[in-house]
């Protein structure tokens, strides 16, 4: 069964490869699997936990295009009974706080990635040249924040004293920008897959580490590269916690998406706080609805990205879990 | 010999610093910078657990803390375990007490369903599921937390109209004192929030079992159950383990989000969710004076205990399994 020795392979390759495999395998795994009412009720449990997991989803979706009358009488339902998209209209109203806070979000996310792949990638790579003198050290280095952290009061006291990252963009996107996980998810895979000689030819042709680097071993470890890219993409995205630590109330113009939802929660007075950012008068607003509409704004980009990129993520957590 | 071998590699292992790993080290400067800056900086931070913190008006955090607080001993401390006792033994008890459901429910779940999903006939349906299990580790908790507001609302909360439907009371979930039901909630987001990501992990060992064990197992007459429990899961105990490491060492961390966003801070919950995270962040963000030096010895005490608990799981797993072993 030489298809089992293929290591890296995530889950599903090395399914599909199941498929292929002689008529003799094939009658042993049709032979060898469970009976046809324990798989009825296997499949039945998951179908019943994957809808565990949509269902809230789809609910706030729901909840979004529901009337704000029908959400008085009846209250939160799966079948309204008058749908409207008067939430969606309100949002539009604001747009210039939510938009803005989609820019925002969008702008730390790309920013924080490709940071964040830069720190990654390079620290990852010196790790895992075994020629290189200060390797022990630095694997040292990297792995003690992971046994041992300062807590939120340090960072908080350091982040905004020693480096005046309160109210800025930076204060969103540095503290997250590198892991110890991320870089010895690379060091595993830059060791697994750049042959030395690759290197050792670079080197014989007078190439710096760093052009053997940018030139010779990035382009073959871009499955590495997105997949700590995705890693990076969704907690950005999903970052809340610093906003909420490091920006000001007032300070809406710097907001991410999510945290416009918390300060929103947070505060419901915040829309009449802001009232010059809606056309409509405060009072009469769909709260309720408007606040499932901004939610499933920032859910859907999620959920129609992650399917395509799983597979990726996958590999970089087997990678990062089997052989951390 | 090979003595002799050593004596040869010896000298070479002392030699000067080559070219290379200058470049290499200049390459990796930024990342070392961040390290110094994000994480070993703040670990002096730790110090404030043992000072009087006395602002400065004017002077900033800084100056206050280094030159106009004085060191205290260990007083900080004593507050967290007399004055505030009650609050303390709660926040170590939700801390330490879900961290313990947690992981046992952390592996048993996931390990189960990732045997069952490879017993399904249709990898379609098992790829459809597993895809679909997938989706909550990738919203964030405030999201969650409208979900759970969805079902939970007071007024129009799902869970309460069905309620009244059935000629029940409606319950007010976030603002009843003492509510019973809240450590079952939070249990249950824990898992499902995270049982996707677990399963993959467990999945991907078990696609990566050598699948002649089994063809030799059933050749021998074992059972489909046999299987489970001679071949798959004594092969899945090396990831099993490092997983398991993985979490005592974060034994006295919490999921922020976790018990802060789904229970809205509520103060009628706060002995059910308060954790040591939560009382950190509560005293210092969410308060009128900002109570540093109480914070900082709870943060302080997180620190070395969750340093302490990791150290000691990964050297008991290394006497009994040295190759599974995290360090």
């Amino acid at each position: 069964m030489a298809i089992f020795k293929k290591k890296e392979a995530d889950a599903y390759n090395e399914l599909d490869a199941k498929k292929n495999v002689s008529n003799v395998s094939d009658g042993m795994i049709r032979f060898n699997r469970v009976s046809p009412l324990a798989n009825a009720m296997y499949s039945a449990l998951f179908i019943f936990i994957a809808a565990i997991c949509v269902l809230p989803v789809l609910f706030v979706i729901i909840i979004s295009f529901t009337a704000e009358k029908s959400i008085g009488l009846y209250g939160y339902s799966f079948f309204p009974k008058q749908f409207s998209v008067a939430s969606y209209q309100y949002v539009w109203n604001m747009r210039e706080l939510v938009g803005r806070s989609i820019l925002n979000s969008i702008g730390i996310t790309v920013v924080g990635t490709c940071l964040g792949v830069i720190l990654t990638a390079t620290m990852g790579y010196a790790l895992s040249r075994k020629s290189y003198k200060f390797r022990n050290f630095f694997t040292w280095f990297i792995f003690i924040p992971m046994l041992f952290r300062g807590g939120t009061l340090a960072s908080y006291v350091v982040n905004t004293q020693v480096m005046h990252l309160k109210d800025t963009y930076w204060a969103l996107i540095l503290p997250i920008c590198c892991t110890t996980f991320n870089i010895i998810i690379m060091r595993t895979f830059f060791t697994t897959t750049v042959p030395d000689e690759m290197i050792e030819s670079g080197k014989i042709d007078g190439a710096s580490q760093l052009r053997i680097f940018v030139q010779l071993v990035l382009p073959i470890c871009l499955p590495a590269i997105a997949t700590i890219a995705l890693f990076l993409t969704f907690a950005y995205w999903n970052e809340w916690y610093n906003a909420s630590i490091y920006l000001s109330t007032s300070r809406s113009d710097l907001f991410p998406l999510q945290f416009v939802l918390v300060s929103i929660e947070q505060k419901i007075q915040f829309l009449i706080n802001n009232a010059n950012y809606v056309g409509a008068d405060a009072q009469d607003l769909p709260s309720e609805t408007m606040r499932m509409a901004i939610v499933v704004i920032a859910v859907v980009p999620i959920m129609f990205s992650y399917p395509f990129f799983q597979k990726y993520y996958i590999s970089g957590l087997t990678v990062g879990a089997v052989k951390g | 010999m090979s003595q002799i071998a050593k004596k040869d590699i010896k000298p070479k292992k002392k030699s000067k610093l080559t070219l290379d790993d200058i470049q290499l080290f200049l390459l990796s400067l930024p990342t070392t910078i961040w390290f110094i800056m994000f994480c070993y900086v703040p670990m002096f931070g730790i110090l404030i657990a043992f000072k009087k913190y006395k602002v400065a008006p004017g002077k900033g955090f800084l100056w206050s803390l280094v030159y106009n607080s004085k060191w205290c001993g260990l007083d900080n401390f004593k507050f967290l375990f007399k004055s505030n006792a009650k609050t303390t033994i709660a926040m170590f008890r939700n801390t330490v007490g879900y961290n313990i459901v947690f992981i046992v429910l952390g592996i048993v779940i996931p390990v189960a369903l990732a045997i069952i999903i490879s017993h399904l006939y249709s990898k379609k349906l098992a790829k459809f599921c597993q895809t679909l299990i997938f989706l909550p580790h990738f919203l964030s908790w405030v999201i969650v937390g409208y979900f759970v507001y969805a079902f939970l609302a007071t007024k129009e909360g799902l869970v309460n109209n069905v309620l009244l439907s059935m000629g029940f009371d409606p319950v007010k979930w976030y603002q009843k004192e003492g509510m019973p039901y809240w450590p079952y909630f939070i249990v249950f987001l824990n898992v499902w929030k995270n049982v996707g990501y677990n399963m993959i992990v467990y999945m991907a060992s078990i696609n990566g079992i050598d699948g002649s064990l089994y063809e030799a197992a059933v050749i021998d007459g074992a059972t489909k159950h046999q299987q489970t429990k001679y071949i798959t899961i004594p092969l899945l105990k090396p990831v099993i383990i490092i997983m398991f490491i993985m979490a005592v060492g974060r034994i006295f961390n919490s999921d922020f989000g976790l018990f802060y966003r789904t229970t809205r801070n509520s103060a009628a919950l706060y002995n059910s969710f308060v954790t040591l995270d939560v009382y950190v962040y509560n005293s210092l963000f969410n308060s009128t004076i900002p109570t540093y030096g109480y914070a900082s010895a709870a943060g302080f005490m997180q620190s070395v205990f969750g340093c302490v608990t990791l150290v000691t799981a990964n050297a008991i797993v290394s006497k009994f399994d040295k190759e599974s072993a995290f360090f």
